[in-house]
């Protein structure tokens, strides 16, 4: 079966976040041998990079809508671009990352366009010619995994989880025509949103949702000044720091940091969690990670029984070690 | 004075022990509750109705059993619930999003408040399909709401209003400031507020006031073989068990460079 599949490849401040290449990757595959993917980029400025990134990534057609009125991030513009790509293209299905963005757009264009929306997905179930797609999905806080399909007869649109779905990689420039990119017609809409401030609070840091490696830290970090260990850990990994809501609720750190059911859901290739207990609300915002470290000095703490590797002991000695141990690694791979 | 609806859902509490079972949740040992980020909207409407006078509906999708949250709502301080009958309406957002949007739309109210997601399905798109069905703007993530006329809140947004809504919001992890007019849909993250509990006269002032049903036939929505259901269930299964991990031992320097090597060669993340 071939479908006609549109992907929002997201920006965040003006770069093509990752998961827009792991919603490419997954309308690849959705979209079979004689389907066709289209990409839409909107910003204001700066998209002919992007643009050539999506097509060596496999997009047949890229809609670029620039216009300075996409400047700021105001949801009611960006789905003035969405509709304008999905009249344009009246695609299968629409895939967006499941990110601050694509979980407020993609509701409202389901609705719009009489679609299905399944969110959050973390895996595509690999499906025979013409049989159900079959999407998975966490429910209640990563406690069950349900597998959802579209019924016939309306288009889809789903919301990939950050961090889970394989990217699509750069194809042989010989195996596939080369796609084409056009300007995406569309009216700016009138704004109703006014975007009056941006206050930056996770530290200008990797976005932790996307991150490969997070390095977080509980109530057992004792302190603000605690936190310095873990973010020389996580530069040495070049990830990202994160924390339990103990250590947020403690005044440790900024609540931009959480992970937990409220707060971030990460699942990055590696998770170290330091001086974290294992409260269920915060298993419920990493357990998925695929590797999981346990540094905490309570031999019985809840952490240990999903951690693949766990170490008993005090993380201000162990950290630093690990740092160190590291960036030996790391040189002697260069 | 404005009328403000709140969309809220009765959870399982995730916090608690879930059994899974392929058929569903074992319903008997669960405990169910409001859903968290629904409390956190709950609670600023009764708030804004503290300090603006007005009105509190609270709305939810359920069985019989949601009677119980929204005795709760009302017991908090909302002051009429309107339940819409799941029975025959899939578990779908498209068609539970439906099916409220014709519930709102005749109480047309100058603000509706929802959660940024129920921790249940997580999926958080039934509130916001309700707003683009009622043509409403949205601002998703509040951590701070004032409503007040352009005046009050010193704006000049491009589009008319008498009332206004200034939001700070939550953006993975930045807070930005925007402004947007009334009526619209204001999703709530936590940090908005501390939910307040029920208070024993309130519990009592609950039982008489107002809580009614609505079915689906009532609206004039069809309920067929899947109504309007865009998506189902195929299959519900506990998370994959993962393996045994393993306890490094020895010194902290041994341990880390135990770790390290673990992370090289056997889980290939470095």
């Amino acid at each position: 079966m071939s479908r006609t599949i549109l992907v929002y490849a997201e920006r965040r401040d003006g770069l093509l976040r990752r998961v827009a290449f792991e919603a490419l990757g997954a309308a690849r595959r959705l979209a079979g041998e004689g389907g066709s993917v289209h990409a839409v980029l909107a910003g204001s400025g700066g998209a002919a990079e992007d643009a050539a990134a999506l097509q060596a990534r496999g997009a047949d057609v890229v809609h670029i809508a620039d216009d300075p009125t996409l400047q700021d991030y105001a949801p009611e513009a960006y789905l003035a671009v969405l509709r304008a790509a999905m009249d344009a293209v009246r695609p299968d299905a629409l895939l967006l990352g499941h990110t601050a963005a694509g979980r407020e757009l993609a509701p409202r264009v389901a609705a719009a366009y009489g679609a299905g929306h399944i969110a959050d997905v973390t895996a595509i179930e690999p499906f025979e010619d013409g049989g159900d797609v079959g999407f998975i999905r966490p429910l209640y806080a990563g406690k069950a995994f349900e597998r959802r399909s579209f019924l016939p007869g309306h288009p889809w649109v789903v919301t990939v989880r950050p961090n889970n779905l394989p990217p699509a990689e750069p194809q042989d420039a010989g195996g596939r025509s080369g796609g084409s990119v056009q300007a995406l017609t569309y009216a700016p809409p009138q704004l109703w949103t006014a975007v009056r401030g941006l206050l930056r609070r996770a530290g200008g840091q990797l976005d932790l949702a996307e991150a490969d490696v997070v390095v977080s830290g509980g109530r057992g970090v004792r302190s603000a000044a605690g936190f310095e260990p873990l973010q020389a850990l996580a530069a040495a990994f070049g990830g990202a720091v994160g924390a339990s809501r103990a250590a947020c609720d403690a005044g440790y750190c900024d609540y931009a940091l959480q992970i937990g059911q409220t707060g971030k859901v990460v699942t990055p290739q590696l998770y170290i969690a330091c001086g974290i207990s294992g409260a269920i609300q915060h298993l419920a915002g990493m357990s998925q990670s695929r590797t999981i470290v346990a540094i905490n000095k309570d031999a019985d703490a809840p952490i240990f029984s999903i951690a693949d590797y766990g170490i008993v002991g005090d993380l201000f000695e162990v950290v630093p070690l690990l740092t160190s141990e590291v960036l030996r690694t790391n040189q002697q791979a260069n | 004075m404005p009328k403000i609806v709140v969309l809220l859902k009765q959870t399982f509490d995730t916090e608690e022990k879930i059994i899974v079972t392929p058929q569903g949740v074992d319903e008997r040992e669960a405990k169910f509750v409001i859903n968290p980020y629904d409390e956190y909207a709950l609670e600023e409407a009764i708030q804004l109705k503290e300090k603006l006078g007005g009105e509190v509906i609270v709305v939810t999708c359920g069985t019989e059993r949601a009677q119980e949250a929204l005795r709760t709502a009302l017991a908090v301080g909302a002051d009429e619930a309107v339940r819409l009958d799941n029975e025959g309406l899939g578990d779908d957002s498209y068609a539970v999003a439906e099916a409220l949007a014709a519930v709102i739309s005749p109480l047309s109210p100058d603000l509706l408040l929802a959660g940024l997601f129920a921790v249940d399905s997580g999926s958080g798109s039934v509130a916001l399909q309700v707003a683009e069905r009622l043509g409403l703007p949205h601002a998703s993530a509040a951590v701070k709401l004032t409503l007040g006329t352009a005046a009050e809140l010193g704006l000049t947004n491009s589009v008319q209003a008498a009332q206004y809504a200034l939001i700070e919001r939550d953006a993975e992890g930045d807070t930005e400031t925007v402004a947007i007019p009334l009526p619209a849909l204001i999703t709530a993250q936590q940090g908005l507020n501390e939910p307040r509990y029920p208070s024993l006269p309130g519990i009592m002032k609950a039982k008489r006031k107002p809580l009614r049903t609505v079915t689906l036939s009532e609206l004039g929505l069809g309920t067929g073989a899947r109504g309007s259901s865009r998506t189902q269930r195929a299959a519900l299964s506990p998370p994959p068990p993962r393996a045994t991990g393993k306890q490094l031992a020895g010194s902290p320097e041994e341990q880390a460079k135990g770790l390290v090597e673990l992370l090289r060669t056997e889980a290939k993340v470095l």
